[in-house]
């Protein structure tokens, strides 16, 4: 144990500033099990009560535009074709026909293989500054690979022209306590972002809380992601119950909110899967308000997985402007 | 506008139906008070709500004897299941007029609606549901077979939670058989008044409860009453220390739920993100006007500038303004004369060297407000840290080892409650076994409960409210073997 524990991990450069240049699976486990513990019952009542906010007339105008603005409208399933991802673009630009005010969503998600597609359907839709390309990859949903084929599935996403790469972590090496493994799977992914021009792809790493289970895990996890090179840390992959909570965001907003105060550094945050409301994704905007405060709500540094949620927040705002409720043929199907 | 500056959000009055001025409730009926009536007004605003008869001896005299009278021909003969049935029906009716209750507490005293209406009301009918439960089941009250109600119950209560602290009271009163006279606080006597409404709606039957307003010889002349067997007060120790005193020697029974400076310790192991928002929670809730107020925040020196920075990034977010929008973290200070003295004593502690900070927000130009304030360099001498500010105002004391930090936690006159903050199960029982405090909670803060006892040690008074326990401030034994009591005990 104490040999492997000696075992050097990979440079990362936020890890070596924080914990020290001979970074060790030692040395991050102390760092990682040294940290405060998370009070279940707390976490949950401050969540709770975060989500008691009235959010009223401009406010929840302002809210409906953001939250739009905010999500990577994603579509992953078996049954994917370019056709369903032509279709998911189409509704990224265009999410209202009805009302051409409404803004563009912040990226579109798919598998690495569908790339390609979107970025044909974008043209000129997409690139700096327009709506995003991100793709799954590293054997996402379960991560249960080789690590040269989770390289391999990051680059050919890149180089299919991704403008981020959602990637899972190793839950099987964290629930077993080798963190090592899980950081230094990290740091190689995030190489494995880097274009031919020096650019990276944004890496956002997928925790999988539904599967770590505890806030203390999901505190750990989301310190571990970050020092080796996140540039977001997200809830879920969407196919383990549960998936995006309040409580687990909150906690993991607090974490970037710690990170910010220590290093000046501002990490994103994307709840992914289970937000399908209005409603519910205002509690999330409040709750990234009051906890990191409101210049995270912005696309590159907070994103709703989601694919179900744009049509409700289609349906409010269409109240909100024409004073009556239209109904689920007044938006369309995807 | 930035989007945290949430558009308003008020809950609407249009639900209530005041009238312009109410009397006294005796025997059923509002009748006109003899003594000089007085103005109840929003602390919000300063402006008027209603127009409040106040009771003179000879009022006081008219309830208690009103209660007698219902004690000796009604109450005391019904069954424990019926007397039980009125007070589900009381539950009830408070559950359907929730929103009524809600707006009616926050105008009157001016704490946040989102409090009224998650934590007060709501408490209030489970008070009542709980000891609906326990009206015909007085045998298992531990106090033998068969225990006697006691008679009539004069209760005095305060403005911080006026209709809570009126559940608390009233319900296990008349669960045990007794019959009541009421005062609330002069300055929040409306969910007082609406309560008699309900009491009517309810068709309980008259003189069970009498409710009086008036201000502090009111309430001297009901605890002084020589008709009224029980005396139960819930104020400040000055007070409390007075009745003591006046019913000493009367055969009365008295409770007394008094002051407090309540440590809330703060480990270096503790969970610290929840722990900033339990020391939230434990002083600014209901703009600190809470007796059980976790005033003296006792936390570990190695963590002690990590725990006041992160409190004060906190407090920065809290919003301060109209009691009734939905989005107000801290409402109002409930009147002008305890503002005073929260200024006083905010003053004093910087003359004695305390170092003050106050969160930065906007102070509306009419009403009462004070905006959360934190003391830290505070040293066990100082006034801030013995006495009872009853406002949001925070002293930040350290300590270095679990000794240090019990030992100053049990050095006040007081010992209401108290909070442990820590990850280590062991170190929390450890403590908490020390601690001098009717309640102790730990890794949370404020925390209320029907059947969980409530009281204190030394100033903080005595007698337990809530709970079992509740019921013996209500009840007497028959004694455990005498076959007479058995037969001639409160019916079940």
């Amino acid at each position: 144990m104490t040999v492997e524990q000696s075992i050097a991990l990979a440079p990362a450069e936020r890890a070596n500033q924080l914990i020290g240049g001979e970074l060790t699976e030692k040395s991050l486990r102390l760092h990682l099990e040294g940290l405060p513990g998370v009070d279940a019952v707390g976490l949950e009542a401050r969540a709770s009560d975060l989500g008691t906010r009235s959010i009223k007339t401009t406010s929840k105008a302002w809210a409906l535009d953001r939250i739009i603005g905010l999500i990577d409208l994603t579509t992953l399933e078996g049954a994917d074709t370019p056709g369903k991802v032509r279709s998911l673009v189409a509704k990224a630009m265009t999410p209202d026909p009805s009302d051409l005010s409404t803004p563009r969503v912040a990226a579109v998600c798919v598998y690495g293989d569908m790339v390609l597609h979107a970025v044909e359907a974008l043209g000129a839709a997409g690139g700096p500054g327009g709506v995003q390309i991100a793709a799954v990859a590293t054997a996402f949903p379960s991560g249960r690979a080789a690590l040269p084929v989770k390289i391999a599935d990051t680059k050919h996403a890149v180089a299919a022209g991704a403008d981020e790469i959602d990637m899972v972590i190793d839950r099987g090496a964290f629930l077993s306590g080798r963190y090592g493994v899980v950081f230094d799977q990290i740091v190689a992914v995030k190489e494995a972002c880097r274009r031919d021009d020096g650019t990276y792809a944004h890496l956002k790493v997928i925790l999988e809380t539904g599967e770590l289970t505890t806030y203390d895990n999901v505190r750990r996890a989301s310190w571990l992601a970050i020092l080796a090179g996140g540039d977001f840390i997200k809830t879920s992959t969407g196919k383990v119950a549960p998936a995006a909570t309040l409580p687990v965001t909150l906690l993991m907003l607090q974490v970037v909110n710690d990170w910010h105060r220590l290093t000046g550094e501002k990490i994103g945050v994307k709840p992914a899967g289970g937000i399908r409301t209005s409603k519910d994704a205002i509690k999330y905007l409040v709750t990234v308000a009051e906890t990191v405060g409101e210049e995270w709500l912005r696309p590159s540094l907070f994103r709703f997985g989601a694919s179900s949620l744009l049509n409700d927040v289609l349906l409010q705002r269409q109240k909100l402007t024409t004073g009556h409720y239209s109904g689920p043929d007044y938006v369309t199907v995807d | 506008m930035p989007f945290l500056d949430y558009a308003p959000a008020p809950e609407s009055t249009a639900i209530l139906h005041l009238r312009e001025s109410y009397g006294l409730f005796i025997d059923g009926e509002f009748v006109d008070g003899h003594g000089a009536s007085f103005q109840t007004i929003s602390p919000a605003t300063e402006v008027k709500i209603a127009e409040i008869s106040a009771a003179n001896a000879q009022d006081v005299d008219v309830a208690v004897a009103a209660a007698r009278r219902a004690y000796d021909r009604t109450w005391s003969r019904l069954s424990g299941a019926d007397r039980g049935k009125y007070l589900f029906r009381i539950a009830r009716l408070v559950q359907e007029r929730a929103r009524e209750l809600a707006v009616a507490e926050s105008l009157d005293n001016g704490k946040p609606i989102k409090e009224s209406r998650d934590v007060d009301v709501p408490l209030v009918a489970a008070w009542f549901f709980y000891y609906a439960g326990w009206a015909d089941k007085l045998d298992y009250a531990g106090l033998g077979p068969n225990p006697r109600a006691l008679g009539v119950a004069a209760q005095v209560i305060p403005w911080n939670f006026p209709l809570l602290m009126l559940a608390w009271k009233i319900a296990p009163a008349l669960a045990a058989g007794n019959t009541v006279v009421i005062k609330p606080a002069e300055t929040t006597p409306l969910t007082a008044l609406i309560f008699a409404e309900i009491l009517q709606q309810a068709d309980l039957p008259a003189g069970v409860v009498n409710i009086i307003t008036g201000a502090g010889d009111t309430g001297s002349l009901l605890v002084n009453h020589p008709g009224v067997n029980k005396v139960a007060f819930t104020g400040s120790t000055a007070v409390g220390r007075a009745i003591a005193k006046s019913t000493a020697g009367t055969g009365k029974k008295l409770t007394l739920e008094l002051g407090g400076k309540a440590a809330n310790i703060v480990f270096d192991d503790a969970p610290i993100d929840q722990a900033i928002e339990g020391i939230v929670n434990g002083i600014f809730f209901n703009q600190g006007h809470v007796c059980c107020a976790g005033s003296r925040l006792l936390v570990q020196e190695n963590v002690q500038d990590e725990v006041v920075d992160r409190l004060k990034a906190r407090l920065s977010t809290l919003r301060l303004g109209d009691p009734l929008d939905k989005n107000t973290d801290i409402g109002a200070i409930n009147s002008r004369e305890q503002l005073d003295r929260i200024r006083e004593l905010s003053d004093v502690g910087e003359q004695e060297g305390a170092e003050r900070w106050t969160a930065d927000c906007v102070i509306p130009k009419d009403g009462f407000w004070f905006a959360p304030t934190i003391f830290t360099n505070v040293s066990t001498s100082h006034r801030i840290a013995r006495e009872e500010v009853f406002g949001p105002v925070l002293s930040v004391l350290s300590f270095r080892t679990p000794a240090e930090a019990i030992s100053k936690a049990n050095n006040t006159p007081y010992g209401l409650s108290a909070g442990i903050w820590s990850d280590k199960g062991s170190r929390i029982l450890g403590v908490a076994d020390k601690l001098r405090a009717g309640v102790v909670w730990a890794n949370t803060f404020n925390q209320f409960d029907p059947s969980s006892p409530f009281g204190g040690y030394k100033e903080s008074g005595y007698g337990r409210e809530g709970g079992r326990h509740g019921l013996a401030a209500y009840l007497e034994s028959s004694g455990w073997h005498s076959p007479a009591a058995i037969s001639k005990g409160a019916r079940k």
